[in-house]
């Protein structure tokens, strides 16, 4: 356990204050147990998310940047946690921008004077996801040493979506060897989940795509690839998908509904996001961890397994 | 011989005899088989100019053909027509009228990065299908795609309030692509859902749905951002179009 990232600005974003709750509530649960602070971005704003850079790629630089600009200049932080993929690597993005880019930098700096706020500066503040924060701040060994109900006898495949590694190059820290995570196999969640006991299964869909980006715009194409992960996952033998991504854990949900109800293929597997099993483990009340508030239901489950 | 090849070559473009003598040999039926020969003479010089005028289009030129792309792409694993290689072939070419053959999917880039993360050159080519998609767009071959209609109605959100209400997306959008929401695996997911939220948390969503969202101290920056989006869609229309600005037929204008 190190010193680092005990206490950074959060950004939740708007999935989180939606149909993304469950993973809010439980992070923040999560951060609660273990003694982390985490101080919420004042008055943030959408980061653009997948939609905003197709209208204009610098639109989404800049509705980034402003978040980052709060967290680090009015607020004073060094680090910005983000749950969400999209937050986190439109964060990521932005910031490697705004670092090789001048004509990212004058688009910012033009719109932020007439906004009324400080442009953010290249350089001022280190965006990490949910799963960094676990990882460097509790570790492997912090997090054996407070399981209390081990997640043993659960077999879990992880998945990490698209937008945690992909494109390799707005990940400068990533692929640096032992220690650090890889962009083609990502293996933080694995490490995190196997300290809690779970088994992990090998799952060759973990950066698979679940088509969340036309999840409403161009549903059958989302149904096929998002059974075609689910599938992958009963047949690696897992009982439970663990997410970590707001866009890609409702995906999977309500694909498996559509699956069942439009293309009469229905799947058992359950989902659940990484940090509603971490607390688990550490021993908080499922209904603190929002557990109740996913489509896939995972109660009976837990039951069996003595763990609610 | 028959033509191991045929699955890849058009139906139209394949000629067939059924009574053919040539030299004295009877080549009736698939002996005769051959390709139509064809001579293209309508390159637009232009289209990679205009493509890389659009975002995410810039790089287009450094394509060398490797396929990695391609070979990514997780809309080609369910839909081999989807061919982003071919695709940018074709623009670098200048062969819009066969680009334009598959105007109708080639919106359907889910941006999952697996062909940038797999490029060699840097080409970005899921910045090149949203650029073509865009292109395609401007130049009138589609109407706007759903995506793109999903793409407005999220920005406007976010230019309003700085903020996204998902369930007021899902309304807006389904209402501008005049679809019912009532359909069986919305409402079934509508019915799982209500069957397990805590009443707090629904009478919080409810209100989220009344009161909107919002970012504080957003006036400013939304004046900004509208200003500045007006002015970006001016220029993209303007480059993305340059062939019909310098005066050469087109297929009508955006609708």
């Amino acid at each position: 356990m190190t010193n680092k990232y005990r206490k950074v600005a959060y950004y939740p974003g708007c999935a989180l204050e939606g149909s993304g709750h469950a993973y809010h509530r439980s992070t923040k649960a999560l951060g609660k147990a273990l003694g982390l602070d985490l101080v919420e971005v004042k008055n943030w704003n959408c980061c653009g998310a997948m939609e905003a850079k197709n209208i204009d790629p610098k639109l989404q630089t800049y509705l980034s940047s402003r978040v980052m600009s709060i967290a680090a200049g009015e607020m004073g932080f060094d680090t910005v946690m983000a749950p969400c993929n999209g937050c986190y690597h439109n964060l990521k993005k932005a910031e490697y921008d705004l670092a090789h880019d001048p004509a990212s930098v004058e688009v910012v700096e033009k719109l932020a004077r007439k906004g009324g706020h400080e442009p953010y500066r290249s350089g001022s503040l280190e965006t990490i996801h949910a799963l960094d924060w676990i990882k460097e701040a509790i570790g492997e060994d912090g997090i054996r040493s407070r399981v209390k109900k081990s997640l043993a006898g659960i077999r879990i495949a992880n998945y990490y979506g698209c937008l945690y590694t992909r494109p390799r190059h707005i990940f400068p820290e990533k692929d640096k060897g032992p220690g650090s995570e890889s962009t083609a196999k990502p293996h933080f969640m694995d490490d995190i989940l196997r300290a809690a006991g779970a088994e992990i299964v090998e799952f060759p869909l973990k950066t698979a795509c679940c088509g969340g980006a036309h999840t409403l715009s161009d549903s059958d194409t989302s149904t096929k690839l998002v059974l075609n992960i689910l599938e992958a996952a009963e047949m690696c033998g897992a009982d439970i998908i663990a997410t970590e991504c707001p866009t890609c854990h409702s995906g999977l949900e309500m694909h498996q509904v559509r699956a069942e109800k439009n293309f009469g293929r229905k799947t058992a597997v359950k989902m659940l996001y990484f940090t509603q099993l971490l607390g688990i483990a550490l021993g908080l009340p499922p209904r603190r961890l929002g557990v109740q508030e996913n489509v896939s239901d995972a109660r009976a489950l837990l039951e069996a397994k003595g763990l609610a | 011989m028959p033509i191991h090849e045929k699955s890849l070559i058009r139906p139209e473009n394949l000629v067939t005899h059924d009574q053919l003598v040539l030299d004295g040999v009877d080549v009736s039926g698939h002996w005769s088989t051959f390709i139509q020969p064809r001579a293209l003479t309508d390159y637009n010089e232009r289209l990679q100019e205009e493509i890389a005028a659009l975002d995410g289009g810039e790089n287009i030129h450094r394509c060398w053909q490797c396929g990695s792309c391609t070979n990514a792409c997780t809309v080609n694993a369910i839909n081999p027509d989807f061919n982003p290689r071919y695709w940018i072939y074709l623009i670098r070419l200048g062969m819009e009228a066969e680009l334009v053959r598959d105007k109708d999917i080639i919106w359907q880039c889910v941006s999952c990065h697996k062909c940038t993360y797999a490029c060699p050159r840097d080409v970005v080519p899921e910045g090149v299908m949203k650029a073509t998609a865009h292109w395609l767009a401007l130049n009138g071959h589609t109407p706007k795609s759903p995506a793109a209609h999903f793409d407005e109605v999220f920005t406007s959100q976010i230019v309003a309030t700085g903020r996204i209400e998902e369930g007021r997306v899902i309304r807006q959008f389904f209402d501008r692509t005049g679809q019912p929401l009532k359909q069986d695996w919305l409402l079934e997911m509508a019915r799982r859902l209500l069957a397990k939220l805590p009443l707090t948390l629904m009478i919080k969503m409810g209100l989220a749905a009344v009161f909107r969202p919002r970012t504080r101290r957003w006036g400013k920056v939304r004046a900004a951002l509208a200003q500045h989006l007006a002015e970006h869609e001016r220029n993209a229309r303007s480059a993305g179009t340059a062939r019909a600005a310098a005066g050469a037929p087109m297929k009508g204008s955006e609708g």
